[in-house]
Order: C-alpha cells, then sequence, then structure tokens
C-alpha cells in the first residue's frame, strides 16, 4: 500500500513541478473551443444541433484527458533512458504494484487535467448541468484510468522515443477524431459509426455528454459497461507487459 | 538445489547471456561466501554488469543457476529481491525530485521505518557531504554529486548483500575513503556481503577479500589479490589484471557492439 502510495505522489509532484507542461496542454482544448467552437457553433445551430459549445466541450475534456493520459503512460519510457525505472523495478515491491501505483498517478493527474480544461470550458460559455458533476468527474477518472494503462502496456514494449510520433498518428489522433467529440454519431453515415462503436473514447465522451448535457448516443450503463470491461482488461494486460520488462 | 552451500549467499552456475548472436556472459560459475567482499573485476565490456544485472533481476540469463541467498532471481523475484541492495552504474536518480524525496522514495519502496529512515538519511548525507543541499532538485547537481547521492541512497536500507556496480567511478577522493571505510563498517557490523567492480586496481588490492577476472564474458581467474599475483608471478594485482587479460584496448568490441545497438535502435529494433 505504502508502494503505490509513494509511487502516486511521485507522478502527482512531478506533475505540479512542470507548470509549462499544464498550460501547454490546455492550448489544444483551448483551440479546439475557440476555433472549432466558435467557428462552427452558428452552422451546427442552423442544422438544428442546438448549442455547438455545449456539444462539443465533453469531447474537448475526453481530448484533455486522453492526451494526458496516455503521455503519462508512455512516459515510462522517459523513466528507462533517464534510469531510474531500474530503481523500482529492483525494489523489494511486485511489479504489479509499481504498475498499479503509477498507473493511479497518472491516472490522477490527467483527471485534473480534465477538470482544468472543464473550468476552461466553464469560461469561454459552457453551461452544463451541475447535478451530475459527481458523475461526470468518476467517467473522468475511468476514461484516465483507461487510456493510462493503455499508454503504460505501449511504453513496456518500447526501448525508446522512435515509435513516439507513430503513436500520435496511429493510435492518439484517430482514437481522438473518430470518437464523436468533434460531430454528433447519431447523425453520422453507417460506417463511420461502425468505426466510431469500435473507439473506446467514444464511450467515454457519450458518457461524459450524458453526464454534462443530458444527451447519450449509446446509453450511459452501455457507456459505463464498455469503459469499466475495457479499463480491466488493459489494466490487466498493462501489468502484464509491465512485468516482462528488461533492462 | 540440493548442493546448495548454506555458507554461500551467491551461487552461479553456468551463467549464459546471449544478445542476439553475440554472447556477453559465457558459462561462468562462481559462488560468494556470507559476509565475504568480492570484486568483479574486468576489462571494458567484459559482461560484469549484465552478470549483475542477471542476478538483480532486471535480465533474464539464457542458460545457466542462479541462487541468491538461496532463491532464484528468475522464478522468486520477490524474494531475491528483498535479499539485495544495489548501487548502478548508470545514473538512476529522479531528476525532478529533491535530494530528501530521492531518499524518502527509496525508502519506503523498501520499507525502512520512518524513524530509522530519518536517521540513515541524516547520517548519510552528512557522509557524502549533500545534508545542507537535501532540499534541492537533483537535476540542479554535478555528475559526482548525482553519484554520491546514489550511494547514500543504495546505502539507506541494510540488506543482505550490497551490489556496487563501479561505486566510486567519478567520486573524489576524500569521499571515496569515506564511502569504503562506511561499507567496510557494514561489513563487519551487519555481517553485510559486498560484491563489487571497479576499474581501480588499488581499490580492489585494499578491499576486496577475493577477486574474480572476467575477460570476453568468460571468468579467467579467480582468488586474493595475493594468489593472483603468485599466479601470474606479478608484484602487483595490475600487473596480474594486465598480464591475464592482455594489454590490448577492448575498443573494436567495444565500439562494434556499440554499432550493432545503435543499429539495432535505429531500426526500431528492441532488446527484450
Ligand atoms: N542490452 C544489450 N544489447 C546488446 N548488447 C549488450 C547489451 N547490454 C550489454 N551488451 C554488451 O554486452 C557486453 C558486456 O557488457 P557489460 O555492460 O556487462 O560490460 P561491463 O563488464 O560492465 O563493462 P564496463 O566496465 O564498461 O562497465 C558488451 O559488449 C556490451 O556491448
Ligand atoms: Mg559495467
Amino acid at each position: 500500500m505504502q508502494a503505490i502510495y509513494i509511487l502516486w505522489l511521485r507522478q502527482i509532484k512531478r506533475y505540479l513541478r512542470s507548470r509549462s507542461r499544464i498550460v501547454g496542454s490546455l492550448g489544444q482544448p483551448a483551440l479546439f473551443l475557440v476555433a472549432l467552437g466558435f467557428g462552427f457553433g452558428p452552422i451546427f445551430q442552423k442544422a438544428g444541433g442546438g448549442n455547438y459549445i455545449d456539444f462539443l466541450s465533453p469531447g474537448v475534456i475526453a481530448q484533455g484527458i486522453l492526451f494526458t493520459a496516455i503521455f503519462s503512460g508512455i512516459e515510462l519510457i522517459w523513466d528507462r533512458q533517464f534510469g531510474f525505472l531500474k530503481e523500482t523495478l529492483v525494489a523489494p515491491v511486485s511489479r504489479f504494484e509499481i504498475m498499479i501505483g503509477r498507473t493511479l498517478g497518472g491516472a490522477t493527474i490527467s483527471t485534473m487535467q480534465g477538470i482544468i480544461v472543464l473550468i476552461l470550458t466553464l469560461l469561454l460559455g459552457f453551461r452544463p448541468s451541475l447535478i451530475y458533476i459527481p458523475l461526470a468527474i468518476f467517467i473522468m477518472f475511468l476514461t484516465a484510468l483507461l487510456f493510462t494503462s493503455l499508454g503504460t502496456a505501449i511504453a513496456s514494449m518500447l526501448e525508446d522515443f522512435q515509435g513516439f510520433q507513430l503513436i500520435m498518428n496511429f493510435l492518439v489522433m484517430p482514437l481522438f477524431f473518430l470518437s464523436g467529440s468533434l460531430f454528433p454519431l447519431s447523425a453520422a453515415p453507417e460506417f463511420l459509426k461502425i468505426i466510431s462503436a469500435a473507439d473506446p473514447l467514444s464511450y467515454c465522451v457519450d458518457g461524459l455528454r450524458f453526464a454534462l448535457i443530458g444527451v447519450s448516443h449509446f446509453g450511459i450503463i452501455t457507456d459505463l459497461g464498455v469503459m469499466g470491461i475495457l479499463t480491466f482488461i488493459i489494466l490487466v494486460f498493462g501489468a502484464y507487459m509491465f512485468s516482462k520488462i528488461q533492462i | 538445489m540440493s548442493d546448495q552451500n548454506n555458507a554461500n549467499i551467491l551461487e552461479v552456475f553456468g551463467l549464459t547471456k546471449k544478445f542476439g548472436e553475440f554472447t556477453a556472459v559465457d558459462n561462468i560459475s562462481f559462488s560468494v561466501e556470507k559476509g565475504e567482499i568480492f570484486a568483479f573485476l574486468g576489462p571494458n565490456g567484459a559482461g560484469k554488469s549484465t552478470t549483475i544485472k542477471m542476478l538483480t533481476t532486471l535480465l533474464l540469463p539464457t542458460r545457466g543457476t542462479m541462487r541468491i541467498n538461496g532463491y532464484n532471481p528468475v522464478k522468486e523475484q520477490d524474494n531475491a529481491r528483498k535479499s539485495f541492495g544495489i548501487v548502478f552504474q548508470d545514473p538512476s536518480l529522479d531528476d525532478e525530485l529533491t535530494v530528501y524525496e530521492n531518499l524518502e522514495f527509496h525508502g519506503i519502496l523498501y520499507k525502512v521505518s520512518k524513524d530509522l529512515r530519518r536517521k540513515r538519511m541524516e547520517e548519510l548525507l552528512k557522509l557524502v557531504d549533500l545534508w545542507e543541499r537535501k532540499d534541492h532538485l537533483v537535476k540542479t547537481f554535478s555528475g559526482g554529486m548525482k553519484r554520491r547521492l546514489e550511494i547514500a541512497r543504495g546505502l539507506l536500507h541494510h540488506p543482505k548483500i550490497f551490489f556496487l556496480d563501479e561505486p566510486t567511478i567519478g567520486l573524489d577522493p576524500q569521499t571515496r575513503n569515506q564511502m569504503w571505510s562506511y561499507i567496510l563498517d557494514l561489513n563487519k557490523k551487519e555481517g553485510i556481503t559486498i560484491f563489487f567492480t571497479t576499474h581501480y586496481m588499488e581499490e580492489a588490492e585494499r578491499i576486496a577479500q577475493r577477486i574474480a577476472i572476467i575477460d570476453h564474458g568468460k571468468i579467467i581467474a579467480q582468488g586474493t589479490s595475493s594468489s593472483l599475483e603468485k599466479q601470474t608471478k606479478t608484484n602487483s594485482l595490475e600487473e596480474a589484471f594486465l598480464s591475464l587479460t592482455g594489454r590490448e584496448i577492448r575498443e573494436e568490441e567495444a565500439t562494434a557492439s556499440d554499432h550493432m545497438r545503435l543499429r539495432k535502435a535505429m531500426f526500431g529494433g528492441r532488446k527484450r
């Protein structure tokens, strides 16, 4: 327990110390909100979609979490390259605990980042219903956990940053753009609906939308079910990959 | 193992590690007694660190058996890890944390009780002359200061056996002496076994009770410093070492395998 706590704490401390990272990772969500939110807003409204900022905000929050979470998982490669990973791997603590501590730390950071983006959206005119905020935060945390584990699992298989660009372009970007963060799935063509249904982030965004603006495509039960099961599977897979690391 | 000798804390038999076609450690066998101070010497690239990585559960062997404190580091990782402490040859600190936080992290991972932890942290930081800087971020330190911190951290918990992989590399003579007297004291008072590598022959001669010399992944000689001198008809460990391992510099191999590693990295290959 103590070991999980100290690994968690380390992630939090590193995050709080890197102000530039916190601010830097707000740039993208802000850009989406301003450029897409205000740019497309009028057309969206005219087409009968309602308030686009309201629609877009949950998607942008999910995006903020996705990027921070994958990144804090991938940070494992840093630890490997700077040598700190060795220090944790030889400690008399099971690799499972180490993986859990790290992942919880990364998930906490990503949730905090999500909350910061939420505040940003409020400043830009987002008006969610407030009663389901606890549910929203729970969904944010689940999202964070899911993608931090995914990042950790991937990083366990990589030696260096060679593959980083690949991950950004062929995993993170598609996860985001195909998730229905930016467009309503209900109005999308059939093939896109199928693709989006296979994108885990779709369920996160959908769940968030349910909690924040009361709109849902899959239904909240499906959202939570898919997220819960996937998080569990990827966490177990990540822990397995992590336990196989050699230096 | 049925022929387990209880006086030995380390038993290695037929240990081999291959990286692809390259054999870094080639069928080595040796043992270290409880409480012994054992030096593992060899030219660059001989296979010292690779052997230590296998003993400390960081790397799986290709072949061979190992026992550390009676446990198999491949199958009984958790028990093996409880038995040793290690100072790595390469950096292993968290630069974004302070001195104090790095030690605290280590102490908690190794379940050193709070009182003992605080007491030893002060003692060790004073030993390596970093006490005044305990709240500084490690990234602001010089190489030697980082090295001193790594040593302080390595000594924070008291295991059955310490692996010190070139612990004194980059340290000034003052710190080196103080570090060794502290470690010898631990060895005497608590019976902690010391397994170390170094390229300073006079250090090995002075500190080690027994020495193994490894070259090209093979152990080519073992014994006390004086028995190695006798065996090679030389007058110092340095001469004995040179006579056993030859005088040519090991650059060729080092660069050849470095190239291989670079190439692997460039083409996205990975060592697992
Ligand atoms: N992960 C790896 N992949 C490929 N080759 C490796 C790997 N690790 C080590 N080697 C090679 O194995 C050999 C032994 O390396 P090792 O680090 O054990 O040497 P060493 O005896 O510790 O040397 P030094 O005194 O320079 O620290 C070297 O030729 C090295 O290039
Ligand atoms: Mg070495």
